[in-house]
């Protein structure tokens, strides 16, 4: 065989990946970068992004979702990692938590939202259970945009829909876990706490942070079940971007929005990565 | 430090029966190997000692204190793994504190211990380094130096040495006797190393399909192996076994073997005459065969089929009569592929092992 002639294999072989992002991502992340950034007439400008800026409903929306991150992030990281550390001590039967835990991950987050919604409506299962009971005797407005219950809505949902994937991400990590390191640490006097804090989350980092990388872009980007429950009662900031987009017809700040987003992704991931750095000389 | 009993002590895996009814006894101080080939269950009682596994029944006392049901925290155990488990995200000095540091030792006595134990274990230099940064041989300086550096009552060894290459395995193995000399822990070492296990034991115990065999010195289990198994286990080469057949000739006893007759000494032959099948393996090492390039008075003629220069001597495989000898000469002694020989069996080093039960039996 020619060494000197040029391998095409492999190149072709990604070909179709690449076309693929460079179709659907690439693509259209320069165009709504253009979008953003220029004026219908081709011209370099800032003025889209001053608009968002001094939009009513910008402030809003990245309130509410960075309120939405900080509720909703935290407490998956937790009961994930309470989910992941039972399944790990191999109680009888804990194989098919793997499994249930998962379930959620199978439907889409526009339907999770609608099954949430259909829970906390007017005429939802949750009014209907509590009536049956004489909790209450008419229906309670739960998804009142006034109240506080919208949030607490979506979070739930967000934490009953998206927790398996940080428990997906952290189970894979502790199964990676050599049993020596726990074994030699309950033998050197580590009671269960101690074991988790002191040798299994210092090993569990680097899975940490890709758990909280995709976690938090994810809580970024949450749109469909904000949508699905609370309507036009509450809004975040991609929320706001498919308003410009549909409703006032406004491509340039739709763009500009979702260039925020990305921005503030990419700030996260990056803080994330400095602050959950493994040291090199610990990688063992 | 304390003693180690274990009284009737059976796991089980699903229907495998890794340790099966075993009693065995450490005393204060002393140094125990458990010696035997994979799966035999020596890993299995170690961490069932060590509380890592539950056992299905008997009892395990440490020091007196019934120890069965607690969690190995609560054992006062030290314990070294096989593949060290030194803590990867800790410095060398956080390693071996970390025992010191679950028992909320003041700050001062930790540091103080920790620089005792990196000094028996001469890894003072490497105090503030991660493991990433060490060599094997120096991981396994760490978990043995966090090992010792907390109060244990008993020190547990899961094959440490079984890692490490040759020319290291042999450094540490020296060092450790010297160690464990010095600080007196009353240890139980488990290794497939019979080498390992004869040097560094008081006693070895001999375990096989979760069973212990012989419990003994170093040298007893070497020179008086109780069964086949053993013998053939232990040293390098195995025992030579010959098939024997026992008979009374003129009020003798006699053993007539496919490379020749051997006569036993009165005692042996009484013993040997008791037998209710005649039938006996007869065990020689091939240190206690010598060999002679002329006919001698109860020498046995053989033909030497390989001679393999070691150095320090020549093993040489014999064709003795029907059966393969394996013989130790010294360095300078010349034989080549077809020669014949003459061996001497050293009669007083044989051992006779009841062919129906491969048991070896010993004259009272």
């Amino acid at each position: 065989m020619n060494l000197k002639r040029f391998n095409w294999e492999p190149y072709l072989l990604l070909l179709p990946s690449i076309l693929y992002l460079a179709l659907f991502f690439a693509w259209p992340m320069v165009q709504s970068f253009g979008l953003a950034f220029r004026t219908d007439d081709g011209q370099l400008t800032l003025a889209h992004m001053q608009r968002m800026f001094n939009d009513v409903g910008f402030t809003k929306a990245l309130r509410n979702t960075v309120m939405l991150i900080i509720a909703i992030v935290p407490l998956q990281f937790i009961l994930a990692l309470i989910m992941a550390l039972l399944m790990m001590e191999r109680l009888r039967g804990s194989n098919m938590l793997v499994y249930i835990y998962s379930i959620p991950l199978a439907i889409s987050d526009l339907a999770a939202g609608i099954i949430w919604f259909s829970i906390f409506t007017e005429r939802g299962y949750l009014n209907s259970f509590l009536y049956s009971l004489g909790v209450i005797d008419k229906p309670f407005l739960f998804l009142n945009y006034q109240t506080k219950w919208p949030l607490v809505a979506i979070v739930l949902a967000e934490v009953w829909r998206a927790t398996s994937i940080v428990f997906v991400v952290l189970v894979a990590g502790l199964q990676s876990i050599p049993r020596d390191y726990v074994e030699a640490a309950e033998v050197f006097g580590a009671g269960w706490f101690a074991r988790v804090w002191r040798v299994i989350l210092p090993l569990l980092r680097p899975s940490i942070q890709t758990a909280l990388i995709l976690r938090t872009i994810l809580a970024v980007q949450v749109f469909a079940v904000v949508s699905a429950i609370a309507g036009r009662g509450m809004t975040v900031l991609a929320n706001e971007a498919y308003l410009w987009y549909r409703e006032y017809r406004n491509p340039h700040l739709a763009a500009t929005y979702a260039m925020f987003i990305l921005t503030i992704s990419l700030i996260t991931a990056f803080i994330y990565l400095r602050a959950l750095r493994t040291k090199e000389e610990m990688i063992l | 430090m304390a003693e180690i009993q274990v009284k009737n002590v059976r796991k089980t895996f699903g229907k495998v029966k890794a340790v099966w009814d075993i009693d065995l006894t450490v005393h204060d101080r002393e140094f125990v190997v458990l010696l035997g080939p994979s799966g035999c269950g020596k890993t299995t009682l170690l961490r069932c000692i060590a509380g890592l596994e539950q056992v299905d029944q008997g009892r395990i006392y440490i020091g007196q204190r019934d120890v069965t049901d607690l969690p190995p925290k609560q054992r006062q155990i030290a314990m070294v793994f096989q593949n060290y488990a030194v803590f990867p995200h800790l410095t060398v000095f956080e390693n071996v504190a970390f025992g010191l540091r679950m028992q909320h030792k003041p700050k001062d006595e930790i540091k103080k211990r920790v620089q005792d134990a990196a000094e028996l274990l001469h890894i003072e230099e490497l105090l503030d380094r991660y493991p990433a940064q060490l060599s094997g041989g120096q991981r396994q300086r760490v978990a043995v130096a966090r090992a010792i550096a907390v109060d244990a009552l008993v020190l547990l060894m899961d094959e440490p040495l079984s890692n490490l290459d040759a020319l290291l395995r042999l450094e540490m193995r020296a060092e450790l006797k010297r160690l464990l000399q010095e600080i007196e822990a009353t240890t139980l070492y488990v290794t497939h190393d019979q080498v390992e296990a004869l040097s560094l034991g008081d006693r070895i115990a001999v375990m096989r399909s979760g069973q212990i065999l012989q419990y003994d010195t170093p040298l007893n289990v070497y020179d008086k192996p109780a069964d086949l198994f053993i013998g053939g286990f232990i040293g390098n080469p195995p025992m030579n076994f010959l098939d024997g057949e026992v008979r009374t000739e003129d009020g003798q006893v006699v053993v007539h073997t496919g490379g020749g007759d051997i006569y036993p000494p009165p005692d042996v032959g009484a013993m040997l005459s008791r037998l209710k099948e005649p039938s006996v393996l007869v065990g020689i090492r091939a240190e206690n065969i010598e060999t002679l390039p002329a006919p001698a008075e109860g020498a046995l003629q053989a033909e030497v089929l390989v001679v393999e220069p070691l150095g320090s001597h020549n093993l040489i495989t014999m064709q003795l009569g029907t059966e393969q000898v394996k013989v130790n000469t010294s360095a300078d002694f010349k034989a080549q592929p077809g020669q014949t020989l003459w061996l001497r069996l050293n009669i007083d080093k044989i051992c006779w092992i009841e062919k129906a039960t491969g048991r070896a039996m010993y004259p009272d």
